[in-house]
């Protein structure tokens, strides 16, 4: 199938988020794509509070499954989150478990006044109550398929669409 | 019984007994995940939901308040229940063997065995003889090993110095009685440490310990010469007694870590001690306190890698 170019996605994204997003709004990435995208929103929106990375591994919950991700990154959070707007951004959101996580995370870090969440592809298959603000577009895909972000030398982003027996949900 | 009890069928660390025989890559995926988990550490709630519902045993048959702490405390910030039996004072003493007293706890659904004994290979045995989904973590087996000990000294080492392929490391004091020195020994081997040397008194170093691929030196001032680390071990008191030294003077006089011998090593060399410290037997305040001395960074980089450990082993397929 046709997937749409990650870096038009990106622009539209990026042009609905440009009137509500305020000065003391911090943008939160999740590795690794959400971290890729969050630094080219903040750039594009000349913001001035550093982007937050989380690396959600700790705060999966298929961890009694398939164990620790061999290549946890640190989370690094460099603003006190306490009473802040965050927009929280990841590439891909499918089942949700994986932004059910990062909420849990940024809790532990202390009580945010609101998180939103923005999203490159909105695919759908949702397994729990979530719901992104803003998207870059909402796609059908077959259910055993896999849609990741990839970005090449020149920071350059597209989508690839793998075929298989899923086992990480996005 | 397979050559590496600690591993699964599928190569994935199951046991941490020993650090002999791990791969670079695992010993470097641990020490990955620790520096995951120090970021864990420094924030407000220092907590995590990795081992929620899971119970860690602390098996103590030998008194260690420090090690049995940090594994409590790196447990905890995991969320899993921690069961704190000081085995020297209980079944033991009633004459039940130590499987049985295994067995018994396994019964009670335990995730994780931290074993500390004064015989060399009880935490085997006991890996040996547990169900698959239990895990077992050696925090000391008599003068054999103390993996969790060498393993943050490791992780230290690495933040201070960054690449292992151009260290020339020495380990001083009381090597013949010591778990963590061999412990260590085969770490910074694998690592891809060219040097390590070992200083001490010829009481004091196994029979061919050469044939560890180290260097043996019995004088401070050749041994120490331009060295990037140094890793001071703890003289214990009973040896004293017997006739291995003639006094704590006498040993501080020529093995002692001064300031004045400190200056024979590079000038950015770091010094590390797993505690608890003799000042003024294997080391002098002045170098325990000083700027090179990265002792209390150790402690806290000590419960990161613990969590690293744990967190490695119960996600682990059985």
């Amino acid at each position: 199938m046709l997937l749409p170019d990650a870096e038009q996605l990106l622009a539209g994204l990026i042009e609905r988020l440009r009137p509500v997003i305020t000065t003391d709004t911090v943008i939160v990435g999740i590795h690794t794509g959400g971290v890729w995208l969050a630094r080219r929103i903040h750039d594009a929106l000349h913001l001035s509070m550093p982007i937050g990375m989380l690396d959600i591994s700790f705060y999966r919950d298929d961890y009694s499954k398939i164990g620790l991700h061999p290549q946890v990154r640190p989370s690094e959070l460099p603003f006190s989150i306490e009473d802040r707007k965050i927009l929280l951004v990841d590439d891909v959101l499918f089942t949700g478990r994986t932004v059910r996580a990062a909420v849990n995370e940024l809790f532990d870090y202390g009580r945010p006044a609101c998180i939103h969440l923005a999203v490159l592809v909105d695919r759908g298959g949702r397994e729990l109550p979530i719901s992104p603000q803003y998207t870059g577009a909402e796609l059908s895909l077959p259910g055993n398929s896999m849609l990741e972000l990839k970005q090449n030398e020149n920071d350059r982003l597209s989508l690839e669409l793998h075929l298989s027996n899923i086992k990480n949900d996005a | 019984m397979s050559r590496h009890p600690q591993l699964n069928a599928s190569g994935e660390l199951r046991h941490l007994l020993t650090t002999e025989g791990l791969s670079a890559t695992i010993l470097q995926q641990i020490l990955d995940t620790a520096e995951s988990f120090v970021g864990v550490t420094e924030r407000d709630v220092k907590k995590i939901p990795l081992l929620r519902g899971k119970s860690v045993f602390n098996l103590f048959f030998e008194p260690s308040t420090r090690t049995r702490t940090t594994f409590e405390i790196a447990a905890k910030r995991l969320s899993a229940d921690v069961i704190n039996l000081n085995m020297a004072v209980s079944s033991q003493t009633k004459g039940e063997t130590l499987l049985d007293t295994v067995n018994n706890l396994a019964a009670m659904h335990a995730d994780i065995f931290v074993v500390r004994h004064n015989l060399s290979g009880a935490a085997h045995l006991i890996a040996r003889h547990v169900r698959p989904e239990i895990h077992v973590i050696n925090a000391g087996d008599g003068w054999h090993a103390h993996p969790t000990q060498a393993l943050l000294d490791m992780f230290t080492i690495r933040r201070y110095k960054q690449d292992f392929h151009a260290l020339r490391v020495a380990i001083v004091g009381d090597v013949l009685h010591s778990r963590v020195a061999r412990s260590q020994i085969h770490a910074l081997t694998t690592l891809g440490v060219p040097e390590i040397r070992v200083i001490a008194p010829k009481t004091l170093l196994p029979a061919k310990i050469e044939r560890l691929g180290v260097h043996v030196y019995h004088d401070m001032s050749q041994g120490l010469k331009d060295v990037d680390v140094l890793m001071m071990l703890r003289l214990q008191h009973e040896r004293m007694q017997s006739a291995h030294l003639p006094s704590s003077e006498e040993y501080f006089k020529y093995y002692g870590l001064t300031p004045h011998k400190l200056a024979l090593a590079k000038a950015d060399a770091i010094v590390l001690h797993p505690g608890p410290m003799n000042r003024g037997v294997e080391i002098d305040s002045d170098v325990a306190d000083g700027p090179q001395s990265v002792i209390l960074p150790q402690v806290n980089f000590g419960i990161a890698v613990r969590m690293a450990v744990m967190s490695i082993l119960a996600g682990a397929q059985s």
